[in-house]
């Protein structure tokens, strides 16, 4: 973190001489200011970064400063699904039907390594980023990441949520993937363009 | 038998048992075997392949025909008493020429005593053993997942399927020599799969200990689960 400059996600002005419609955009910064400041995770601890998100919870680090103290863990009550560790293929349709149970507007954090990529679990097991599953917000590297960086990571995240805009729909439609768009790579292709993957190039993918 | 019952119930070791002794300078191979190898050799002629000491634990390798007999004379015969069962495991070697092993960690309380029991399984014939079940209760799920790892089948086991893979897991076992670390199958169709499974569809009816309240269920669900179906499939 740091090495780059943070890029500027603020893209809507909230001058009132560099909008059309005052009113809309007032709309805008009340509704998003609320919801950024009150975002409540839903957390999906699976390993060791789940430790440092407890961390981040607790009391020095505070995460009810941000408006996040409360755990919602009930998917159907929270705004924004917090993975922290590896997800193993057994728990991906889990995290996927807990992301499909939230309500709308939803967000996510792909916290950690194992969580963003696989990590060191380049194996039979384990899944390689759960962006393969569920839509990610912010990737928060390290691991685990200290609490500042997932603190940093949400401060992304409030940023984001505060450049939403009523009146532009695109952001909440839940899109899949459409087999007869041009745009659609098969899985199959997909897999055969990524070769080779990950850490170990010796290691053949076929049996034996 | 009723002086076992005693020794579970007061969790106090026999008079003669062993002390509890920190161990220090322990030989590699060599040292004061466990009784309880010759006393298998005794009591049951021509069971025992070999046995040896290593890091003061004895290893007994016994014949795959004779697995319960040995292992319900352990657990019941006064003179032994292997009362726990620790860990149930296989070990295949990297020569594909050598049998794959498989490993039961006996403890017994009583006289303060381990004891590895091996076999060792042709890979030309078929990958099968008794299953302890009847005898020791806690062997079901690690039998489970002997067979979800390394594809070692338990005869008498209850319920012999997968348990950390999904149950339809078509792969392979993960643990075995030949299987590649990164599974047979291509990342995009591990997914497709794994995002096919039913999460819930892999509780047997005894797992949701609604066995009780079998008579209170639809009965629609009633036929299919006398059918044997899981639920939520």
């Amino acid at each position: 973190m740091g090495l780059t400059p943070r890029p500027e996600t603020r893209t809507v002005s909230y001058e009132p001489q560099n909008q059309e419609g005052w009113v809309a955009t007032r709309l805008d910064f009340l509704v998003n200011w609320g919801r950024a400041n009150s975002l409540w995770p839903m957390p999906f601890g699976t390993a060791c970064c789940a430790i440092e998100f407890m961390a981040t919870a607790a009391s020095r680090f505070d995460l009810a400063r941000f408006g996040m103290e409360r755990m919602s863990f009930s998917p159907r009550q929270a705004d924004v699904l917090i993975c922290a560790g590896r997800v193993p293929f057994k728990l991906a349709p889990i995290i996927r039907r807990i992301w499909q149970q939230m309500p709308q507007p939803k967000w996510s954090i792909s916290m950690g390594a194992c969580a963003s990529t696989g990590g060191m679990f380049d194996n039979y097991a384990v899944v390689q980023g759960i962006d393969t599953i569920i839509p990610v917000d912010v990737y928060v590297p390290g691991c685990p990441p200290r609490p500042e960086g997932l603190i940093y990571g949400i401060r992304m995240l409030q940023e984001k949520v505060m450049s939403e805009r009523r009146v532009d729909n695109r952001l909440r439609e839940e899109m899949y993937p459409d087999p007869t768009s041009q745009l659609y790579i098969p899985p199959s292709v997909i897999d055969e363009l990524g070769e080779p993957f990950g850490n170990s190039v010796h290691q053949t993918r076929s049996a034996p | 038998m009723t002086d076992k019952t005693q020794i579970v119930t007061t969790g106090r070791a026999l008079a003669n048992a062993l002390t509890p002794v920190t161990p220090r300078n322990i030989a590699h191979r060599g040292g004061e075997p466990n009784p309880s190898a010759a006393a298998i050799g005794e009591h049951f002629l021509g069971y025992v392949v070999r046995s040896e000491v290593i890091w003061g634990e004895t290893t007994v390798y016994v014949t795959r025909a004779s697995v319960f007999e040995v292992m319900q004379w352990l657990h019941d015969d006064p003179t032994q008493q292997y009362d726990f069962l620790s860990d149930i495991t296989a070990v295949e070697s990297r020569d594909f020429e050598q049998p794959i092993e498989v490993v039961w960690h006996l403890r017994s309380l009583p006289f303060r005593r381990f004891l590895r029991v091996k076999v060792q399984l042709e890979k030309n014939a078929p990958l099968e053993v008794s299953s302890v079940w009847s005898i020791w209760k806690s062997a079901d799920w690690m039998e489970r997942e002997c067979y979800d790892m390394f594809g070692i089948r338990f005869k008498g086991h209850p319920d012999l399927r997968r348990i950390l893979m999904w149950e339809q897991y078509k792969e392979g076992f993960p643990l075995r020599k030949d299987f590649p670390l990164r599974g047979r199958f291509s990342r995009a169709e591990q997914l497709r799969q794994a995002l096919a499974q039913n999460p819930e569809a892999k509780y047997s009816m005894e797992e949701l200990s609604i066995a009780d309240a079998f008579e209170d269920l639809p009965s629609e669900m009633r036929q299919r689960l006398r059918k044997g179906e899981r639920t939520g499939e």
